[in-house]
C-alpha cells in the first residue's frame, strides 16, 4: 500500500501541475510545474522526503526506461530525418562540446571573483556567506 | 488465430511487457561490458522496433502500452525535485556560480543549435524538436512539443547527447583543462542530462552532485528561453 500511496501523492501533484500548466498563458511544461509545485512543498517541509522516498527514488533511477515508448515513436517519424541524420547527429555534439566549455568557464570565472571579492571584503563585508 | 493474436497485441501487457523485457536485455548488455555506448535505452528502444517490424506488429497496438508507460513521465520529471532537495546544502553554498553556469550553458546550447541549424537548412520541424536536446529528456519532450516538434526526433537527440556526454565526459574535463570540481559537475550537467550525471558521480561526489543540480536547473532555465521560441 505504501507504494500506492507515494504514487497517489506524486499523481495528485502532477494533475495539480497539468491544471495550472492548463491555465497559464504561456506553454510551461506540467511536469516542470509539478517540479517547482514538489520542491515548494519540500522546502516548506508541507511534505516530508519519508512521504515519496520510495517511489521517487525508483522513478530516478529507472527514469530512462520510461522514455522507451517516446523512442519508438521514431518508427513512424523517421522520414522526417531522412538525408539528414549526419547533420543531426553533428549538431548534438558540436553544439555539446560548446555548451560544456562556456559552462565550465562561466562556473570558473564566476568561483574565482567571488574569491576576489571575498578577500578584498574581509574587513567589512561579516554578511558574505 | 490471427484474430486472437492480435487482440492479445493490442492488450496494454504486450507494450509493457516488451518495453520491460528490450530494455533489461540493454541492462545486461550495458552491465556485461560497461561500455557508456550500450546505452539501455537506446538498446531497448532499438529492440522493440526491431521485434515491431520483423514481427509486422502495428505501431498502435504497441502504444497502448507504451501509452502508459509515457505517463509517467511527469511524475519521474517531478521527483527531479526530490534529487534537488537532496542536494540542498551544496546548492546553498555554490548557488550563484550554478545559476551562472546553467544560465550560460543552456543559452549557449539553445542558440548554438537554432544556429547550426539555420545554417544546415533544417526544417522548422526539425529545430525544434533539436532545440532542447541538452536538457533531460522528459523536460526536452514538453519543449519540443510545445514548439511543434516531432518529440520522437527529440528523444533521439537527448540520448545522442546524453551518450556522448556520457562517454566523453571525463576526456572534456581533461581537454578544456577543468580544474574547479563545481564547474565540471555544472558543466557536464548542463551539457549532457542525467546521463553525464551518471558518469560525473564517478568523477566525485562533489561533481556528481553539482551535476544533478544542473540537470534540473538547466531544464528550468531552458524552459524560460524556449518561451521566446
Amino acid at each position: 500500500m505504501k507504494i500506492l500511496v507515494q504514487l497517489t501523492i506524486l499523481f495528485t501533484i502532477c494533475l495539480v501541475g497539468q491544471l495550472i500548466a492548463g491555465l497559464l498563458p504561456i506553454p510551461v511544461p506540467g511536469s516542470v510545474i509539478s517540479m517547482v509545485i514538489l520542491l515548494l512543498l519540500l522546502l516548506f517541509r508541507l511534505l516530508k522526503p519519508v512521504h515519496i522516498q520510495e517511489t521517487a527514488e525508483f522513478l530516478l533511477k529507472n527514469m530512462a526506461f520510461f522514455f522507451v515508448p517516446a523512442g519508438v515513436q521514431i518508427l513512424e517519424k523517421y522520414t522526417f530525418l531522412q538525408g539528414h541524420v549526419l547533420v543531426f547527429a553533428l549538431i548534438c555534439i558540436v553544439t555539446t562540446l560548446l555548451t560544456f566549455l562556456v559552462t565550465a568557464l562561466t562556473v570558473t570565472g564566476v568561483i574565482k571573483l567571488q574569491e576576489k571579492f571575498q578577500n578584498r571584503g574581509v574587513s567589512h563585508d561579516g554578511s558574505h556567506q | 488465430m490471427m484474430e486472437a493474436i492480435s487482440e492479445v497485441l493490442s492488450n496494454g501487457m504486450f507494450g509493457i511487457a516488451l518495453s520491460v523485457g528490450a530494455y533489461e536485455v540493454g541492462v545486461l548488455l550495458n552491465r556485461k561490458w560497461k561500455s557508456p555506448l550500450l546505452n539501455p535505452l537506446l538498446i531497448g528502444t532499438v529492440l522493440v522496433i526491431v521485434v515491431l517490424l520483423v514481427f509486422r506488429i502495428p505501431p498502435e497496438s504497441y502504444s497502448v502500452g507504451g501509452d502508459i508507460i509515457t505517463m509517467f513521465l511527469t511524475p519521474a520529471t517531478a521527483v527531479l525535485a526530490y534529487s534537488i532537495y537532496q542536494q540542498i546544502a551544496a546548492l546553498k553554498k555554490y548557488w550563484l556560480p550554478i545559476l551562472a553556469g546553467c544560465l550560460a550553458g543552456a543559452l549557449t546550447s539553445v542558440f548554438s543549435v537554432f544556429g547550426l541549424c539555420k545554417l544546415f537548412g533544417l526544417s522548422e520541424q526539425l529545430t525544434a524538436s533539436l532545440l532542447p536536446k541538452s536538457v533531460t529528456t522528459a523536460i526536452a519532450l514538453d519543449v519540443s512539443e510545445s514548439l511543434g516538434g516531432i518529440p520522437a526526433l527529440t528523444v533521439v537527440a537527448v540520448v545522442i547527447t546524453g551518450t556522448f556526454g556520457a562517454v566523453f565526459a571525463p576526456l572534456m574535463v581533461k581537454l578544456f583543462r577543468v580544474k574547479n570540481p563545481v564547474a565540471a559537475g555544472v558543466a557536464i550537467g548542463t551539457c549532457s542530462h542525467a546521463a553525464g550525471t551518471s558518469r560525473a558521480i564517478e568523477l566525485g561526489e562533489l561533481q556528481g552532485a553539482m551535476s544533478g543540480i544542473s540537470v534540473g536547473v538547466a531544464g528550468l532555465i531552458t524552459v524560460l528561453i524556449t518561451l521566446f521560441f
